[in-house]
């Protein structure tokens, strides 16, 4: 048992801290969810990629440093801890990527990832349908089989990052008479700027348009642009799906650096007398290193070979109820400025509290809990 | 950075699983809080014999300690099988005599604490209001603290005399006395309070794996029951209600795990602390999920399940309160 990392991930670390130290922005960058937000977040990530530090985990060949896991906790502990920007291209890097890497071609590969590491096509996802949420597998759109490719119809929403996004990628009904809903849906990746797109922003609570809904009439794909084989979609997604709730979606490194900012807020702000403030302090410290070594456990038995499989389930409700809690606490520590929107602890709030709503609302983490880490019987949802 | 226990550490908790398996020990624990303490004595020296005292104690004195990360997955262990006793208080005074300047004391007493023969009980200063189990316990070892310069540690050698009759606790196999005045003085000065602070640091990594285990106990025994217990003609573990409850619970306990050993690690108190805050927390809503979902068989005393009911609420006060660990947590 040991948390002590080998010189080599030490160097790495040193390397990472002095470019950051070297490149982070002085001053905050507007709100990725505005357009202005969008293009700034956008040249960031260019220049993240610029150096080799946008994807570090990849193969150098794709524009990583074959960083392994401990090296992307390391990195991503440097990262949060220098106060960088958040990562516009997230969707694309931790959801698609991983799934290109297991499922996609050679060529899909060298076609989409160097965009994607650069921040030149930024990815959405295309997942929820107006009827389709938690119950993904009862989507509707269709893919129906054309010359060369497909044409896709139906009505996509919840799309994050689609209102200023470039391409997206999802699941279509490819085959409307299974006798599984889960069967018959191909993995397909679009153009958000297609002929038969329509993107229609949505505000969040704030107004700022962080997803969308996409229409979509009889746009055309064409064959290259299905994931693994059509009609068998929906393991390629749950793969998908697992690395969001599982070790790549929410680094320990953005929560430990948020609690070290609250602390600092604490003392810098906090009636010493107000000891019930002082405890969710404290429980937001605790909590952060509880996520931070929880990781490196599971860090540990993938680094064995095992799989995390559930697991990731724990990992999501803990980190999406965490998050709320530690900013409930940063703006009951702001009294009355906590209630001004576009600060830092403002934007995180709101963005916070949609943790516990998608990547698997935490209802269905806690059935998969309930169901296969502690053997409870299915029964009626 | 493998932050795993090894194969070793894995076997020595299976080894001591299976004997507190065979051992009854919730037998143990009905016949502790009456007062007939013989069948815990020889649990205490077979378990002395597995070597869980002497993971405390240096190798000077004949333990093979200090091993942090092993007495951990011991206490872990004792928690889950509601092992009564004053385990903690005994580890706590090892960490205490070998954490002191001269050697005198430790060459005395902590060759019979590692091998099981003496039982030690222990009141620190910051470690609460009460002595456990002191009607028992072979030594009583005080440190009192006016200033850290006056700091001096006293020992009272038998249960006899005990500084006032015991008084019962929540948890029936816990028994309570006051901290003893007097005593013949052992050590003196500021290296006594440095040992104590040290003392503390294990108590509470100790009292954290043990809420651990109290609180995985619950959590087993309560999954066990809702699978079998039927109404309305399904197993209650079909409910979706019943299951959010337990997912709650585990989610607490499984995070409170890398702490446990992420503490045990760095003996930081600040990580000590945070530990004994997410155990005692995640066992205590395990032991209020464990009744909610047993109905009123779990609020008996007859049935097993209150052995770490109230184990669980005991041990969120014993070594520090929340409202302490937490103030230690942001001190760090």
């Amino acid at each position: 048992m040991d948390l002590a990392h080998s010189p080599a991930d030490e160097a790495f670390r040193a390397e990472a801290r002095a470019w950051l130290d070297a490149h982070v922005p002085r001053v905050a960058l507007p709100s990725l969810e505005t357009e202005e937000g969008f293009a700034a977040h956008r040249a960031w990530e260019a220049e993240l990629a610029a150096d080799r530090w946008s994807v570090v985990s990849w193969p150098a060949a794709y524009g990583g440093r074959d960083a392994d896991i401990v090296r992307w906790l390391v990195f991503e502990e440097e990262y949060y801890a220098a106060g960088a920007p958040g990562r516009v291209s997230q969707n694309g890097i931790s959801l698609l990527a991983p799934t290109l890497f297991e499922h996609g071609t050679l060529e899909q590969r060298a076609r989409v990832l160097p965009s994607m590491a650069s921040g030149e096509v930024i990815w959405a996802q295309a997942w929820s349908e107006p009827e389709a949420g938690s119950d993904l597998a009862s989507l509707t759109s269709r893919a129906v089989r054309t010359d060369g490719g497909w044409l896709l119809s139906g009505q996509k929403t919840w799309s994050s990052r689609a209102a200023f996004a470039d391409r997206a990628f999802g699941l279509f009904r490819s085959e409307p008479d299974t006798p599984k809903p889960h069967q018959g849906l191909t993995y397909l990746m679009f153009d958000l700027r297609a002929p038969g797109v329509t993107v229609r922003p949505i505000g969040r609570l704030d107004g700022k348009p962080a997803f969308a809904e996409l229409f979509l009439d009889d746009v055309f794909v064409q064959d290259e642009d299905v994931i693994g084989e059509p009609s068998r979609g929906w393991r390629v997604a749950m793969s998908t799906a697992g690395n969001e709730r599982g070790l790549t979606l929410r680094s320990p490194g953005r929560f430990l650096a948020s609690a070290d900012r609250l602390v600092d807020l604490w003392r810098s702000r906090a009636d010493p007398a107000d000891t019930a403030l002082r405890d969710r302090v404290a429980d937001a410290v605790i909590g952060a290193r509880a996520y931070q070594l929880f990781t490196y456990a599971n860090a540990s038995r993938f680094l064995d070979g095992e799989s995390i499989g559930a697991e990731a389930s724990l990992n999501k409700v803990f980190w999406s109820e965490y998050d709320i809690a530690l900013h409930e606490t940063a703006l009951d520590l702001l009294g009355p400025e906590g209630e001004l929107a576009d600060t830092d602890w403002s934007e995180g709030y709101v963005f916070s509290l949609a943790g516990p709503l998608y990547a698997g609302t935490n209802e269905i983490q806690r059935d998969i809990i309930a169901e296969r880490l502690l053997g409870l019987p299915k029964g009626r949802r | 950075m493998r932050f795993l226990l090894d194969t070793e550490q894995r076997a020595f908790a299976a080894s001591l699983d299976a004997m507190l398996t065979s051992a009854d020990t919730p037998s143990v624990v009905r016949a502790w809080a009456t007062g007939d303490h013989a069948p815990g004595r020889a649990l205490w020296s077979r378990l002395a014999g597995a070597g869980v005292f002497a993971l405390a104690v240096p190798g000077a004195y004949d333990g093979v300690g200090p091993l942090p990360v092993e007495l951990a997955v011991a206490f872990v262990e004792l928690g889950r099988h509601g092992v009564p006793g004053p385990l903690v208080e005994t580890v706590a005074a090892a960490a205490l005599l070998s954490g002191l300047d001269e050697s005198g004391p430790a060459k005395r007493l902590l060759p019979s604490l590692a091998s099981g023969e003496t039982m030690a009980t222990v009141a620190l200063p910051g470690g609460g209001t009460y002595v456990l189990d002191g009607d028992v316990a072979d030594v009583h070892l005080t440190v009192r603290a006016a200033t850290s310069a006056t700091a001096g540690l006293h020992l009272t050698p038998t249960p006899v005399g005990a500084s006032s009759a015991p008084r019962a606790s929540l948890d029936p196999a816990r028994r309570l006395v006051l901290p003893h005045s007097g005593g013949e003085l052992l050590a003196a000065g500021p290296h006594v309070a440095r040992a104590a602070a040290h003392a503390l640091i294990w108590a509470r990594l100790a009292t954290a794996a043990q809420a651990l285990g109290v609180g995985l106990a619950l959590l087993d025994r309560t999954v066990g029951y809702v699978k079998q217990r039927r109404q309305f003609g399904v197993p209650v573990g079909s409910f979706q209600a019943v299951k959010h409850r337990l997912a709650d619970a585990l989610i607490g306990l499984e995070f409170a795990r890398p702490l446990l050993f992420g503490a045990a690690l760095s003996m930081a108190p600040a990580h000590v602390a945070a530990a004994k805050v997410a155990a005692c927390e995640a066992a205590y809503v395990a032991a209020r999920t464990a009744l909610q979902l047993h109905g009123a068989v779990g609020y008996t005393d007859e049935y097993d399940l209150s052995l770490w009911l109230t184990k669980a609420r005991a041990l969120r006060a014993a070594w520090g309160t929340p409202a302490a660990c937490r103030a230690e947590v942001l001190c760090g």
